[in-house]
């Protein structure tokens, strides 16, 4: 496949990894925050090519991963609603909640419908009058524009049957969340590089100052984030904390900003509880009140309320890079893929489902 | 404006609107002398020897896409189920389950696929059933099928047999049914030519085992869970190690981009047409020529070998240069949201 096969290939994989092996000189522990670079890693079998030194831990980056017990559940109790039909992303199908999963929903009788973009549970909700149709959304900066662009195109097409089910989350306030634990003993952040083509690289400079913490912002194929990994241990090497970019065909210095005011003209940050890492100030994206017809939340008149975590499931320690999924004593045993306890192993971008599929030897 | 004419529950009711059915739509187009006698069940002449049987349930959404329909794949996968364990496919069961309001015209041109698919394959059908459930309590159309094959003397292909040293060769490229599908299902419309790749391959595999006999361990189809699961049950079943190359697994382009576009590991993909074979390695050179001399195996590849690692582990070699475990596929396999 031209221009992706070229950044998977050997002839220009060996030379990285050989200047990666170089630039190392001393132990270092870096954190991929984004569960697509997690999966990207082990999926082209980067892991083997590591050199010796260099300790990469999966982030809280997978936007299903950090959706809390009691959201889930809050997404059950309206897709159990009388006349209603929920629209999903598939990860978040067989996510559990306290009690039973959208999967168990749909077998009793919920509708749950997959689809592939915000904009075609729009479509369902034309299609289906007489339903309600919600959007069970989870997602950070790059979901959120696009939820935030069909909300508008609802209110254009004068759609009342349309509402949107809000647990939106942005990546800054959760990293600085995360980097204020000094356990976690990082050297460098790889960024995120889908978030990154809508914050911008610019976004990552406080951490760089106030956490003294280099942050490259690094693409999804080999090539990429074996660049940004040598741009990490250089920075290490050198003494240097700071953001750098190694994903210019995608992201610039400011980001998207065309999207940033989409998300902020139909949503405001609010409070927001994460798995694993409890609730964070202004880390979510609620809808304005201005919208607030399109609010599920509002329209079903929802309220979370905090639950705890399945016991001895270790994914809040695995989301904040403390614990390994090894660690667990549920994993691959009582938690795989198929009957998932925690939110690490039911999303194909999860820690825990990457080392079950890819990490087992 | 003329009615559209459609399924109704009488159609299953072995009354005369069931006779109808077959006198009208059945018959014309599957008829042979066994299936003509129309009794409780059919008669089939064989020589003695070991017998293949098998049978599949086929309820793909949508009926009809890229490539072929639930007819044709109701066919063609039964056979193949058949070929896999070496055997000459001899005849077929058909067994419909209606859903009340199915147009007719669908039926029909479902049933068309099929006899295409027969002729094409030469196996008969012999006998069938239809019944037709309430509408809602079902899903237009779901099909069964059994088959019988004959196994010839000497013939013994399992996937126990396979050895350390055995070569694997995949028959053409990975994942076009799969995509074909899901890409339909998504309701993405994506550049490209994505079809599935549904296809008979009994005379693929009749040809390599007069060719090379005992030189074919074990064959297998690759359908659902793809070629990484495929590989996973031989590699426990024959308790071996298997390596695979990523760089040498047929992917088609538009396969590719389209598994990118939507998430997905063409690993793990559907195949409708594709056998893997592992195979003596002294012979393989001579079964791939042989493959790629036939429409079938056109794009017939050596991706890998078997090894004596540790038994049930399947190893990919990445284009990138590391290694990695490829594991069964567990659950179906969902899109990627971010």
């Amino acid at each position: 496949m031209k221009y992706v096969s070229e950044y998977r290939d050997k002839k220009f994989i060996d030379p990285l990894v050989d200047e990666l092996r170089r630039t190392i000189d001393r132990p270092l522990r870096i954190m991929e925050v984004c569960g697509t670079h997690t999966m990207a890693i082990f999926r082209h079998g980067l892991r083997s090519l590591m050199p010796e030194g260099l300790e990469l831990i999966s982030g809280p980056g997978c936007p299903v991963c950090v959706t809390s017990s009691a959201q889930i559940d809050g997404f059950i109790d309206v897709a159990s609603r009388d006349g209603v039909r929920v629209a999903i992303f598939g990860d978040l199908y067989r996510v559990p909640g306290s009690h039973g999963s959208l999967a168990r929903a749909q077998s009793q009788g919920a509708q749950v419908e997959v689809v592939y973009s915000p904009i075609d549970a729009l479509t369902l909700a034309e299609k289906n009058p007489q339903q309600m149709t919600v959007f069970l959304s989870v997602g950070f900066e790059t979901t959120i524009p696009l939820v935030a662009a069909t909300i508008l195109e609802a209110e254009r097409r004068q759609v009342d049957n349309f509402t949107v089910f809000s647990t939106h989350k942005i990546m800054p306030p959760a990293l600085s969340a995360l980097l204020g634990d000094p356990e976690l003993r990082l050297d460098g952040l790889l960024c995120p590089g889908h978030v990154s083509t809508i914050i911008g690289a610019a976004a990552y400079e406080p951490l760089a100052a106030n956490y003294h913490l280099s942050c490259v912002v690094a693409g999804f194929e080999p090539v990429d984030v074996l660049q940004a990994l040598i741009i990490l241990a250089r920075q290490a090497r050198e003494g240097r904390a700071e953001v750098e970019n190694a994903y210019g065909r995608a992201v610039d210095w400011q980001g998207n900003l065309r999207a940033q005011k989409l998300m902020h003209d139909v949503f405001e940050p609010v409070d927001c509880q994460w798995r694993g890492l409890g609730t964070i100030p202004a880390s979510g994206m609620a809808i304005r009140e201005k919208f607030s017809r399109f609010d599920a939340e509002k329209r079903f008149d929802i309220r979370l309320t905090e639950t705890p975590e399945p016991k001895g499931c270790l994914c809040g320690l695995i989301l904040k890079g403390r614990k390994n999924p090894a660690d667990c004593p549920l994993f691959g045993g009582r938690c795989t893929p198929l009957n998932p306890v925690g939110p690490c192993m039911v999303s194909s971008e999860g820690t825990c489902a990457a080392h079950y599929r890819y990490g087992r030897t | 404006m003329k009615m559209t004419e459609t399924i109704l529950l009488d159609h299953g009711s072995g009354g005369r609107a069931s006779q109808e059915l077959i006198k009208n739509i059945f018959l014309p187009q599957l008829t042979n002398p066994v299936l003509a006698c129309l009794e409780d069940s059919a008669i089939v002449d064989t020589p003695a020897g070991q017998l293949a049987f098998t049978t599949d349930s086929y309820v793909v959404d949508p009926i009809f896409f890229p490539g072929g329909d639930i007819g044709e794949l109701a066919i063609n996968g039964t056979i193949n189920d058949l070929a896999m364990r070496g055997a000459k496919p001899i005849c077929l069961s058909l067994g419909l389950i209606l859903e009340e309001g199915f147009a007719l015209d669908d039926l029909k041109r479902v049933i068309l696929s099929i006899q295409g698919a027969c002729r094409k394959a030469d196996v008969p059908v012999v006998t069938g059933d239809t019944k037709v459930v309430p509408k809602g309590k079902g899903d237009k159309i779901f099909i069964n099928t059994s088959g019988i094959g004959l196994v010839d003397p000497g013939i013994q292909i399992s996937g126990k047999n396979a050895r350390p040293g055995d070569a694997i060769i995949l028959s053409g490229s990975m994942g076009d049914h799969g995509i074909t599908i899901l890409s339909q299902r998504a309701g993405i419309s994506l550049q490209g030519n994505l079809r599935s790749d549904t296809m008979a391959l009994h005379r693929l595999v009749q040809q390599m085992l007069a060719a090379a006999p005992g030189a074919v361990h074990t064959l297998r189809d690759p359908t659902r869970g793809g070629v990484a699961t495929s590989l996973n049950e031989i590699a426990e079943a024959a308790q071996v190690a298997i390596e695979l190359d990523e760089t040498a697994i047929p992917v088609k382009p538009e396969v590719a981009a389209a598994c990118e576009i939507l998430g997905m590991d063409p690993l793990y993909l559907a195949n409708e047409g594709k056998c893997l074979a592992l195979v003596a390695p002294e012979h393989a050179g001579r079964l791939l020529e042989l493959m790629r001399s036939l429409p079938e195996g056109a794009d017939a590849a050596v991706i890998g070998r078997v090894s004596e690692g540790p038994a049930g582990r399947v190893l990919l070699k990445t284009a990138a240069g590391g290694t990695r475990i490829v594991s069964s596929l567990t659950g179906e396999p969902l899109p990627r949201i971010c």
